[in-house]
């Protein structure tokens, strides 16, 4: 053995290493290839060896190989091999070499699931890094499943290290096993507060990753971050949270309102760039959200204008890169505060750095107004001029197409000036936006009538200059221009000076070289030209010029007769037998200009781009019908199934439309003919964006209503073009009013470009024709936006769009190690862990409920309340460490006996944290609002029925905080079982919030207010009222059978004197004991904690431990105290009788409607059933009663039947199906200790029959 | 989210490549030369920012690179990443490799692929950025540079007589 270690390493002596291998490629720089080739087949040779560092040094070679782009995926079981070698310095070759070429579709990677599992539990922190950091790179779906409860236990290993790699690859972990994202993520979460700043900020990236891809998930965790952003000094944190602020706010705008206080101050305070622009960014982000414009908020804008502009005059490129992005964002919504620094932008378009141009090119488009535009158009063209690479040049030229065409031609005050820009741009070579001039030469032409001559001119001129555009490459872009140009000429050809000449142009044999789409367009606009030129030759006598004009086309029209393009063709043989006819009749001498021209009249007019969409469908019609029966699979069978299936349905169909289109298509298809017969030339596919022509292919469609709304109805002409007429008028009006007023202007402006006589007075402020829709698009009516929509399906985030507020379900665990996955579990365990979801579920949207009712109250109170909440937050989180010393006069810290934290009440806490004004930072913490308790016993005074007149409501309250005092005391003391208790001492005296949320699903009247406070026993000094008891009981499992039983007794002092050394004894039975504290007899009484001075009413609460629960108990009681007046005082006694129901053993339960479901079909509980009559609430309120008073929750209801469940303190499930009608109920109630359910069932029946 | 770190000279050597979503090899080098491409073409003085490598990930990406003497770092980052941040992520990176080499040049990166990786990995783990502060990372990187050197073995004996 040693002796064959000692042979392998004298091997390994004529082995390269990897610095040999280098070396070796860097002297064979010529035949590279060959040498590597040579290299590999040494390595395979070295990986057949026994010796793992051989192979360990073969696979690092590898690893080097793999970086030049060789596919080393041959070695992926050698590489296993390495990584599974015990010496550190391997694994940790074999994991880099796994981590650069392992992927999901390498078969071996299922090989190193158990050989990973090993290192991650490995006593070596390397090993455990190592595995990590590789797992990190390869991790498939498999190994996911498989080792993410081996990653979830790192995630609270004792170093740091290892904690911020486990936090770190769990983000890797969900996105292939999405699974165990809700599982994982209470850990995860736990980490934010991490003590290592390491760790902490692992999961802040991690927990910001996520909620980038589904922020809604998310929001429930801003508080947190909040706080994390408020307290946290580390910069990466800090821009992981702010960046995670900026995707949160445009989901909770109030969000945003909370964050700008505290992001303000950190943009003042902070000295590194990078945290500074991503606050100012998330700024940004906020004022968008709040786009209805705060007042209050233009601060905050020039704030962050204000910052940009420091960054953009910044010599650092890159600020002055970020500063522009940002200003971009803010352009959108506040365009008036970027404007002011117009001049910085410009002088960035003259940055040597294309980025940064580029980017103020973006922002340019924000700055123009009719003032600046051509000025800021005529710098671009300058740069247009000087800009080398296309790239750079076709954004400009886009850039000024966008600028000068949006919002509707806003900016334009003269087309003659924009039509001469984009003739200019035409001279742009390779640009790939040719289509783009073109369409909008032709939008301005078709829109703007008074250009049109101007228009026409210099579109002649482009013709003319064809060769220019079309000269040097064939894919050359800018000929789609000639496109426009020639229909432009066409179409508009009585303002030519010279339409005979531009015919020439028109038909050159080089017409034939451009694209079939623009020979078309030519060879149709060629016609209109010929018409045109008919006419005018017309007049004169001398019919030679019209018959050479024939003559030219006869001549000319057959090349492209000859055209590949079918289209071309048809046109073009078309046009030709036309003009053929023309020339025998011009022969004869007949006239004929009248009808060649009457071929093209009419005027095309632009219409809506999205016109066509908004054609309602006529009623009646579907179109989804069949207009003929489909044709049935075979022929034969043709006739039968038919008249089985499919019967005359789709006839009805047919035979109900034409009834009732039948007059109005008829009208409109008259209407419809008189216009083709005006407008026969449909041009295919006009770029432009009026393209919707009404073509003749659509003729059934009624295009005609366009919209109901227009009044007026012009005989032989569209809708459309009434709509437009309408507009055009009221253009005309516009237009007259504001001649008068900008005359003088447009004195100043015009005299660039052209002739002052050549156009007509109103040419320059003219508005265009018709809105075209830029900004909104349109979608149908009905269509929702969808969140999905944009979402790629293969996107794997899209898996973790996981509700992370919904508490855990028993199923959600991660897979642990097993072989097969248990499935079975016990019923209790099942019980317990299902019992916790729903009840904080139910928590939060009770505290929704509070909230209501906190805003029922006046405004001071709520104020107050808000306060209260805060502070009581801040007392149960210390809580969770040390026990506070709470100054007894702080009476609103008192209210501390609030639920504990759980991550659904936060959702609604979210509410509440965002509802409250801003605060200083310091005091906003995460609040939860405060519990039932405060509303339950504030509703004693109006509620209690049997309680005496003289309670008064001061009285009450005082008691309440009394006795919120002493809750807390309790708590104190039961620190250890503190979570448990929370629980149903919350249910216990929230019950009647329970029931509401319960049973007024849909009701919407009123519960009447309950209250669970009995008077126990009173004389003329004190009165003890019981609150109904709250259970402790112990699950430890180390006495199972005994339970133990809190009673809460308020303690009032109705006399005028001082009540103190109360002493509160009862006689224990067999069952039901009192505890008292260590060393006392079973006799002792227990000193109540306080004294009463006069009309002051406390708490005490007394354990009681219970043996057997079946059966309700009594027990008698002695109160003993000293009454302690001005001269003297008096020993007196007050007996009492304790009484513990059934009821009172019930803890409400929350129960899903399968786990009820199951325990029904268990067949392990017994039956019984009640009947009461004469009840006559409604049921809601029947259901709130049993919940408040008997501790049930309500599984599931349906109308007026309902399934309730609770549980016992010793485990016994009771489950009541409640049914009503007319004043009868009738309970079924089920129970596996019948003996409890007989009393449970005499205690409802007593329950109601008080009423 | 990280995509990409890349380490390649001036005429366009790969030095080291770290890639954090699965390519082929051919891809791999394709998007090492289109990065090249798109960064040796710019000026010193311009920003270090240039948007869409069309191959990785499209057009959310963006790079971010630094230029030291005769080696181009770049890093391929989504937009959840703070360009400032990553900026100064390259240089504790590359301080970094500076005082773990003692004075790094190009021919540190060529013969000692691994430890670069090695290094890279105590700051970038699956494209998160798991430790900035560069004294941790020295200290977890000469940890493990001790562990292996205890573990003594003829692979790592001096071969300087080849």
């Amino acid at each position: 053995m040693a002796l064959k270690i000692v042979k392998g390493s004298i091997d390994r002596m004529f082995d390269k290493n990897l610095q040999d291998l280098v070396r070796g490629i860097r002297n064979h720089k010529e035949d590279e290839a060959k040498y590597i080739s040579t290299c590999i087949d040494e390595i395979k040779q070295e990986l057949k060896q026994d010796n793992i560092a051989v192979k360990a040094n073969a696979v690092c070679k590898l690893t080097y190989l793999q970086m030049l782009g060789y596919d080393v995926s041959w070695a992926a079981f050698n590489i296993v091999e390495v990584m599974s070698s015990s010496k550190f310095t391997f694994k940790r070759i074999g994991y880099l070499a796994a981590s650069q070429c392992f992927h999901e579709g390498t078969d071996v990677i299922m090989l190193t699931t158990n050989q990973i599992r090993k290192d991650l539990s490995s006593p070596n922190q390397y090993d455990t890094g190592v595995a990590l950091t590789g797992l990190s790179c390869f991790v498939t779906p498999d190994l996911a499943r498989d080792l993410a409860n081996d990653i979830m236990t790192l995630m609270s290993h004792t170093k740091p290290y290892i904690r911020k790699k486990a936090v770190l690859i769990m983000y890797k972990v969900f996105l292939k096993y999405p699974e165990s994202l809700r599982p994982a993520f209470p850990r995860l979460k736990e980490k934010l507060e991490d003590p290592d700043p390491g760790v902490q900020s692992a999961a802040v990236n991690v927990i910001c990753e996520l909620a980038r891809r589904n922020p809604k998930n998310y929001l429930s965790l801003a508080p947190l971050f909040f706080k994390l952003m408020t307290s946290s000094t580390n910069n990466w944190v800090l821009i992981k949270i702010i960046k995670l602020f900026g995707a949160l706010t445009p989901l909770e705008p109030r969000l945003g309102k909370k964050l700008i206080e505290p992001l303000t101050n950190l943009i003042h305070s902070t000295s590194a760039m990078s945290l500074l622009y991503e606050c100012v960014n998330t700024v940004i982000a906020v004022l968008i959200s709040l786009s209805s414009g705060m007042p209050n908020h233009s601060a905050s804008i020039q704030l962050c204008v204000q910052k940009l502009r420091i960054l953009i005059e910044d010599s650092d490129q890159n600020l002055k890169y970020l500063g522009l992005l940002a200003m971009s964002k803010i352009l959108k919504t506040h365009p008036k505060s970027v404007q002011s620094h117009k001049d910085l932008i410009l002088q960035c378009l003259d940055d040597k750095d294309e980025s940064i141009r580029l980017r103020a090119l973006d922002l340019l488009y924000g700055m123009v107004s009719k003032k600046n535009l051509m000025e800021i158009v005529k710098k671009l063209m300058l740069h247009v001029d000087k800009a080398e690479g296309t790239t750079y040049r076709d954004e400009l030229l886009t850039k000024i197409i966008d600028i000068c065409s949006q919002s509707n031609y806003q900016y334009i005050t003269n087309f003659e000036w924009y039509i001469s820009i984009l003739v200019e741009l035409t001279r742009l070579e390779g640009t790939r936006h040719g289509h783009l001039i073109a369409s909008q030469m032709l939008d301005v032409a078709i829109r703007v009538k008074a250009i049109r001559g101007f228009a026409v001119a210099q579109m002649a001129t482009l013709l003319d200059n064809a060769h220019l555009l079309t000269g040097n490459t064939q894919r050359n872009g800018i000929c789609e221009v000639l496109y426009a140009a020639a229909w432009i000429c066409g179409e508009f050809s009585e303002h030519l000076e010279d339409p005979m000449q531009t015919l020439e142009a028109m038909l050159r044999p080089k017409v034939a070289t451009l694209p079939g789409h623009i020979q078309a367009v030519y060879v149709q606009n060629a016609a209109k030209l010929f018409a045109t030129v008919l006419q005018k030759h017309e007049g004169e006598t001398d019919s030679q010029a019209a018959q050479e004009t024939s003559q030219l086309l006869i001549d000319r029209l057959p090349l492209f007769v000859q055209s590949a393009n079918l289209e071309v063709q048809e046109r073009a043989s078309c046009i030709l037998q036309l003009v053929k006819y023309i020339q025998k009749l011009q022969q004869k001498n007949v006239e004929v200009a009248e009808e060649v021209t009457a071929l093209f009249a009419g005027e095309l007019n632009p219409v809506a781009p999205k016109a066509q969409k908004k054609v309602p469908i006529p009623e009646g019609l579907d179109l989804d019908a069949w207009i003929n029966e489909p044709p049935s699979e075979s022929e034969s069978e043709d006739e039968k199934p038919k008249a089985v299936f499919a019967k005359e349905e789709p006839k009805h169909y047919r035979s109900r439309n034409t009834e009732v289109d039948e007059k109005e298509l008829a009208r409109r298809r008259e209407v419809r003919k008189q216009e083709q017969a005006n407008n026969p030339f449909y041009i295919k596919a006009s770029p432009s964006s009026q393209k919707v022509y009404d073509a003749p292919g659509v003729e059934h469609i009624p295009v005609v209503q366009i919209d109901l709304s227009v009044p007026l109805k012009v005989p032989g002409m569209p809708m459309s073009d009434q709509y437009l007429k309408l507009e055009e008028e009221r253009q005309q009006k516009e237009k007259a009013e504001r001649k008068k007023k900008e005359k003088k202007k447009k004195r100043e402006k015009r005299g660039k470009g052209r002739k002052a006589d050549s156009g007509p007075e109103s040419e320059e402020d003219i508005t265009p024709a018709q809105h075209v829709d830029i900004v909104t698009e349109e979608m149908p009516e009905n269509a929702l936006p969808s969140d999905d929509d944009d979402k790629d399906p293969n996107d794997p985030h899209r898996a973790l769009d996981i509700d992370l507020d919904k508490p855990l379900a028993d199923s959600e665990k991660l897979p642990v190690r097993t072989h097969r996955p248990e499935v079975l579990k016990s019923p209790a365990e099942d019980r317990v862990s299902e019992s916790v979801p729903p009840e904080t579920k139910k928590k939060s949207s009770k505290e929704k409920k509070e909230k209501k009712k906190d805003k029922e109250k006046d405004r001071k109170r709520s104020k107050e309340e808000k306060k209260k909440k805060k502070k009581h937050k801040e007392v149960e989180e210390e809580l969770l460490e040390s026990q506070p010393e709470e100054p007894v006069q702080s009476e609103e810290t008192k209210e501390a006996a609030a639920p504990p934290t759980s991550t659904s009440a936060e959702a609604s806490d979210l509410d509440f944290w965002l509802s409250s004004a801003p605060v200083p930072p310091a005091a906003q913490e995460v609040t939860v609002p405060s519990s039932a308790v405060e509303t339950s016993s504030a509703a004693v005074p109006e509620s209690e029925p049997d309680e005496p007149k003289d309670t008064e409501p001061e009285d009450t309250k005082s008691s309440k905080h009394k006795k919120k005092k002493q809750k807390k005391e309790k708590e104190e003391k039961e620190k250890k079982k503190k979570k448990r208790h929370h629980h149903h001492h919350h249910h216990g005296e929230a019950g009647g919030e329970d029931s509401v949320q319960n049973g007024t699903v849909e009701e919407e009247e009123p519960l009447p207010p309950m209250s669970n406070y009995s008077v126990l026993a009173e004389n003329s000094f004190i009165k003890m009222m019981r609150e109904d008891a709250e259970q402790v009981y112990d699950i430890q499992g180390n006495h199972q059978d005994e339970s133990k039983v809190v009673v809460s007794i308020i303690f009032e002092n109705k006399s005028d004197s001082f009540l103190k050394s109360m002493e509160f004894n009862v006689l224990d039975s067999l069952n039901s004991k009192l505890q008292r504290p260590e060393g006392a007899g079973p006799h002792d009484g227990l000193t109540v904690p306080f004294q009463l001075p006069p009309g002051v009413s406390n708490e005490a609460r007394f354990v009681f431990s219970v043996q057997s629960i079946v059966m309700p108990q009594k027990l008698k009681g002695t109160l003993t105290f000293i009454v302690k007046s001005d001269e003297s005082s008096t020993h007196e006694k007050l007996d009492f009788k304790l009484h513990f129901t059934c009821t009172s053993y019930l803890i409400t339960t929350p129960c899903y409607s399968d786990a009820y479901a199951k325990l029904l079909e268990s067949g392990d509980l017994k039956g019984s059933s009640l009947r009461l009559e004469g009840i006559n609430m409604p049921f809601h309120h029947l259901l709130a009663r049993i919940c408040f008073h008997h501790h049930f929750s309500v599984v599931e209801r349906i109308d007026s039947c309902a399934s309730m469940y609770s549980r016992s303190i010793q485990g016994h499930h009771v489950c009541l199906l409640v049914k009503t009608s007319d004043q009868t109920v009738s309970i079924d109630a089920k129970c596996d200790e019948p003996s409890l359910l007989g009393n449970v069932l005499d205690e409802l029946k007593q329950t109601f029959s008080k009423c | 989210m990280i995509k990409a770190i890349l380490i390649f000279n001036n005429h366009g050597k790969p030095r080291m490549s770290k890639f954090y979503e699965h390519y082929t090899e051919d891809t791999e080098q394709q998007i090492i030369r289109e990065t090249f491409h798109l960064v040796s073409k710019r000026d010193e003085n311009v920003c270090n920012f240039l948007e869409g490598g069309l191959l990785i990930g499209g057009s959310e990406n963006k790079l971010i690179y630094r230029h030291y003497a005769t080696l181009y770092f770049v890093f391929c980052v989504d937009s959840s990443e703070s360009e400032l941040g990553i900026l100064d992520l390259i240089q504790v990176f590359v301080e970094t490799l500076d005082k773990c080499f003692e004075n790094v040049c190009e021919l540190d990166l060529i013969f000692h692929l691994d430890k670069v990786h090695n290094i890279l990995a105590e700051m970038v783990m699956g494209g998160m950025v798991l430790e900035t502060n560069m004294s941790e990372i020295i200290t977890q990187v000469e940890a493990q540079g001790k562990m292996e050197k205890s573990e003594t073995f003829v692979f790592q004996c001096p071969r300087q007589d080849r």
